[in-house]
């Protein structure tokens, strides 16, 4: 059904109202949000806060308009209107942003991904083209001057950030008075995170639209939003509990201030904060004794590509190298921090130095002290030789995850080693699992993953720990805790190499810094960290 | 390996049909190819059809690359035939449970041709028709539900997404130990995990992408579309060519008196 | 616009398709898809193996079934299991396949296969038993088109191998897609994933009632 506003070029703000509202999703014992009271004024610009498990995902679910249905075994209680009405009744009255730029589009040629919720609003064709045109110039994406990307250009080989921003796109062609982004940004690099922020305050100057945005970086929009609203879990699961949803709500500064210390505790990355880490012991500047300085692993005039080489008849054609000439050194004890743009290859490199990924050309040479007899190729070595010897941590806890329990997967890598077993409770302890072992890892928190693929790795004793982006998307408190957790190891004699864009993280880690720039223009936006 | 599974649009003649035209030809042509096991019929389609490739932007070296898995499983169709159909005529070959005939060969030749003469305009097909172009024209054209097409255009867009992180898993649970060397047992085990990591990360996605997709209005009943799918003159060609190959493959093997329907026995 | 009445999608939920149904069902066939291919990449083995008595070739036949019988175990709808292997049919014919377009029929008899077995029950029950029975129905389905269909590469063996070939089609149906398709589903349900659909408990569901 075409809404009364369909047609029309002007966008009306949104207001919303919530009177003792709470969800329970289907198949959960307690409510996701508990008697959420909150009134927002058409054109107010909202950043929700909160600890993990306030809610605030769901919020916007529901705003949006797609939170399931109730009687499908979830409940709803209270009310929640956007302008009087169900959101449910009126989709494309909002639009949402989600956190994985993957799934924020829908179809593979640019223009019709803009064009696609203007149609599902049953817009007529010329209005939509003309939404469309106009979107991409709002978010930056296609200059009307030329020299932006054209209608058909594939989805696919936008950068995390320019994906976002087609997302955004694709929201202001349904001419929304309500913006809801959860965590838009969590997944970008920091320039893919100002890209999106400065496109959607261009947005909203331009349309005046309610604002509602979920994220744990404060810093990023506190500036673009007028009022910070502060949630905190509900706690009754049937019994029509008492503590309310909002446990703050005012302008920014005042509510940092009032709440600073509970935001902190909460792992919410608070503005001018860096959370309290272990100090290196050692010269944090990375050029300890000459004594300790053990060379574990080290490349020469590398290549590196994730493809693999192509056999055509009987020649075989070797992939095109995304970076070459890498010349490094992995020292024991030692920090060694890969940084660069998304698309220098980072993370090939660091695949490809963990024996993951086959040079394309050039070497890769493990040391004596590292191989230990099973030779100085790791690509070559059998995957029980490579985990004793080299860990890696990928950037998606979940790739890595091997049985379905956390118990059995600490366990899994000292049960084939047939050693090491005694550190499991250790880690355990350490990283704070101990509660968790029965637990499904699947169904973990983000935290709580992140930090059980770093011991699951760990568990097996490498000398040589490779991490891929481990602090990405991470609050405060799991970040506080990884690093000073590396900082222990760094100083314990295990060498730390990390692909990371957080330089706080790598100057909590010391060591070396290596810095890739994009060496193949055109092909390496594929690799865009969004992944 | 995001190249291997997505077809790259060219600017071929045939790529501005319409894609239900294209596919109701090639479909008429299988379906007459499928009516018989001969060599003429066959043969005398797959020449219509490799002159029509440069119509679709295919290259020799293209339809070789994508073309070698279809000649070798049509190799393997034309033994297999060769070997299990009914002997007659003189015996060439008979061990054991092989036997092959005069009879059995001729019909082995024919259904290698004929395999081969119903995969290859498939290649064309989609080689020269873009997926979004072929939704159009279904959920448009053919009016099968919007719903279902789009939502499986939307998933379409993620097979690539899929193969790298396909990959990606696979490494990911090397430095977990879990090699892809081993006995066939375990091998197959660590498969099995592979590809159970890939459903999850499939299901994550997937219910992700539907959200997006709601958010921005889809799942009602009516929307309007922003490009019309439409019927050109050369969807007028595209279905007269298709014709003209199915009742050339006919008319070649009736001529020839070798048109062997399907299901009747050898030799009758 | 009238409030309550334009709630979208908000009929008997029991049996009408949601997006999310939609979109999770075409891409778990569009993934069964890629690890064919995967598969394939890695063994192009099993076919030569094969090339002594083709009809065992019906033993790896489930393999291909396997989204009609996992797409309907997740998300429980009527039409599932065509739905799903129709998708994977049209995954293969766009990654490019030796059978042309006519795999996008096996494709839809196989799932009807599934389908009517699943029919059968009302839609009600998904426990082991019904999954085997139903890999069996899309293995025999597989079987028959590939045997009596004009297009079936099998339309010529003799009798005796088109039955031998139909029979480990279906047990391999049954074994392959029917078994693994339940224990994957048993699998997902524990990861939490599985959280938006009728299949969410699917771990503590008895195995055979």
């Amino acid at each position: 059904m075409p809404g009364p506003e369909a047609g029309a070029t002007e966008v009306r703000p949104a207001a919303i109202s919530a009177q003792g509202w709470g969800w329970r999703h289907s198949g959960r014992a307690s409510q996701a949000i508990h008697a959420l009271d909150l009134n927002i004024r058409p054109g107010e610009r909202v950043l929700l806060l909160g600890p993990s498990g306030a809610g605030k995902s769901t919020l916007l679910h529901a705003l949006a308009g797609v939170l399931g249905e109730e009687g499908d075994d979830a409940d709803e209680t209270g009310s929640l209107l956007v302008d009087g009405i169900s959101p449910r009744a009126q989709r494309g009255r909002a639009g949402l942003m989600q956190q994985d730029p993957e799934t924020q589009v829908v179809l593979s040629r640019l223009g019709d991904d803009v064009a696609f919720g203007a149609e599902n609003l049953c817009v007529p064709r010329d209005e939509i083209w003309k939404r469309v045109h106009e979107a991409l110039d709002d978010v930056g994406l296609r200059s009307t001057a030329g020299g932006g990307l054209a209608l058909d250009h594939p989805t696919s080989a936008l950068s995390g950030g320019q994906k976002q921003r087609l997302a955004l796109a694709g929201i202001l062609a349904m001419r929304p008075g309500l913006i809801l982004l959860d965590e838009p940004t969590a997944n970008l690099d920091p320039a893919g995170v100002l890209e999106v922020r400065d496109a959607v305050g261009r947005c909203l100057d331009k349309t005046g639209a309610t604002l509602v945005v979920v994220e744990h970086r404060v810093s990023v929009w506190k500036d673009l939003v007028d009022r910070i609203v502060v949630l905190q879990p509900g706690s009754s699961s049937s019994t029509g509990g008492s503590t309310p949803a909002v446990l703050l709500d005012g302008d920014p500064d005042t509510v940092l201030a009032q709440a600073r210390d509970m935001l902190i505790r909460a792992g919410v990355w608070v503005p001018g904060y860096v959370p309290a880490t272990r100090p290196r012991s050692g010269p944090a500047g990375g050029s300890g004794p000459a004594r300790r300085r053990e060379l574990l692993l080290a490349t020469h005039d590398l290549a590196v590509s994730r493809d693999r080489p192509r056999r055509r008849g009987f020649k075989t054609i070797p992939p095109v190298p995304v970076q070459a000439g890498l010349d490094a050194e992995v020292f024991a004890g030692q920090a060694l921090t890969i940084t660069g743009p998304n698309g220098a290859g980072k993370s090939t490199f660091a695949l490809t130095l963990a024996g993951l990924l086959a040079p394309v050309s050039g070497t890769v040479t493990a040391a004596v002290g590292l191989s230990d007899g099973a030779g100085d190729d790791p690509f070559k070595w059998k995957a029980q030789q490579l985990i004793s010897r080299i860990g890696t941590v990928f950037q998606e806890p979940e790739h890595q995850f091997v049985t379905g329990r956390v118990l059995d997967e600490l366990m899994f890598g000292p049960k084939h080693l047939g050693h090491g077993e005694d550190r499991v409770d250790e880690l355990l302890e350490r990283l704070r699992l101990g509660h968790l072992v029965e637990a499904n890892p699947y169904t973990l928190s983000g935290g709580e993953k992140r930090r059980l693929s770093v011991a699951t790795v760990l568990a097996a004793h490498p000398r040589v720990l490779v991490l891929d982006e481990p602090t990405f998307g991470q609050d405060a408190n799991t970040w506080a805790e990884l690093a000073s957790f590396l900082s222990e190891l760094l100083d314990a004699g295990t060498s730390v190499v990390s692909v990371t864009h957080d330089r706080e993280f790598s100057s909590v880690l010391g060591g070396t810094e290596m810095r890739l720039e994009p060496a193949l223009q055109g092909r390496d936006r594929l690799e865009a960290g969004a992944a | 390996m995001r190249e291997a599974l997505t077809l790259r649009a060219n600017n071929a003649l045939l790529t501005r049909a319409n894609p239900l035209a294209k596919f109701v030809s090639v479909f008429l042509i299988t379906l007459v190819l499928a009516l018989s096991i001969d060599l003429v019929s066959a043969s005398t389609a797959l020449l219509g059809e490799l002159a029509l490739f440069p119509l679709a932007g295919l290259t020799v070296r293209l339809l070789w690359q994508r073309g070698w898995p279809l000649i070798i499983a049509a190799a393997l169709g034309g033994w297999s035939t060769t070997i299990l159909s009914a002997s007659s005529g003189r015996v060439l070959l008979d061990v054991g449970i092989w036997s092959i005939s005069e009879g059995s060969l001729q019909l082995g030749v024919g259904f290698m041709l004929r395999g081969l003469a119903i995969a290859l305009p498939a290649l064309l097909l989609m080689s020269c028709t873009d997926p979004t172009d072929l939704a159009d024209a279904l959920a448009q054209k053919a009016k099968l539900p919007h719903r279902f097409v789009l939502g499986t255009l939307a998933a379409l867009r993620l097979v690539g997404l899929m193969a790298e992180e396909w990959q990606t898993i696979g490494m990911a649970r090397r430095a977990r130990g879990v090699g892809s060397q081993g006995t066939p047992r375990q091998r197959s085990k660590a498969m099995l995990g592979q590809s159970f990591g890939l459903l999850v990360q499939a299901i994550r996605r997937a219910s992700r992408l539907a959200v997006t997709m709601e958010a921005r209005g889809f799942g009602g009943g009516r929307r309007t579309w922003a490009r019309e799918s439409t019927y050109s003159r050369l969807d007028v060609w595209v279905l007269a060519g298709g014709l003209l190959i199915a009742a050339a493959a006919v008319l070649a093997a009736q001529w020839a008196g070798t048109w062997h329907f399907v299901w009747l026995k050898q030799g009758n | 616009m009238t409030g309550i009445s334009a709630r979208p999608g908000l009929t008997k939920p029991g049996y009408n398709w949601r997006v999310v149904d939609i979109v999770v069902a075409a891409l778990i066939s569009i993934a069964g898809g890629v690890i064919f291919w995967a598969w394939d990449q890695m063994a192009l083995v099993v076919t030569p193996a094969t090339a002594g008595y083709p009809p065992l070739g019906g033993l790896i036949a489930g393999g291909w079934m396997i989204p009609a019988i996992l797409g309907m175990l997740i998300v429980r709808k009527p039409g599932a299991a065509i739905f799903c292997e129709t998708v994977a049919a049209t995954a293969e014919l766009i990654m490019g396949n030796q059978y042309g377009t006519t795999v996008l029929i096996s494709g839809l008899l196989q799932g009807l296969g599934a389908e009517l077995i699943f029919l059968a029950f009302m839609y009600k029950k998904f426990n082991l038993p019904v999954s085997l029975l139903a890999g069996a129905g899309a293995g025999l389905f597989c079987g028959l088109n590939d045997s009596f269909l004009p297009w079936g590469w099998n339309i010529a063996y003799e009798p005796v191998d088109k039955l031998v070939y139909i029979a480990l089609c279906t047990v391999s149906g049954a074994v392959i897609a029917g078994a693994l398709a339940w224990l994957a589903t048993r699998g997902l349900a524990k990861t939490g994933v599985l959280s938006a659909f009728a299949s969410r408990k699917a771990a503590s569901e008895p195995v055979f009632s």
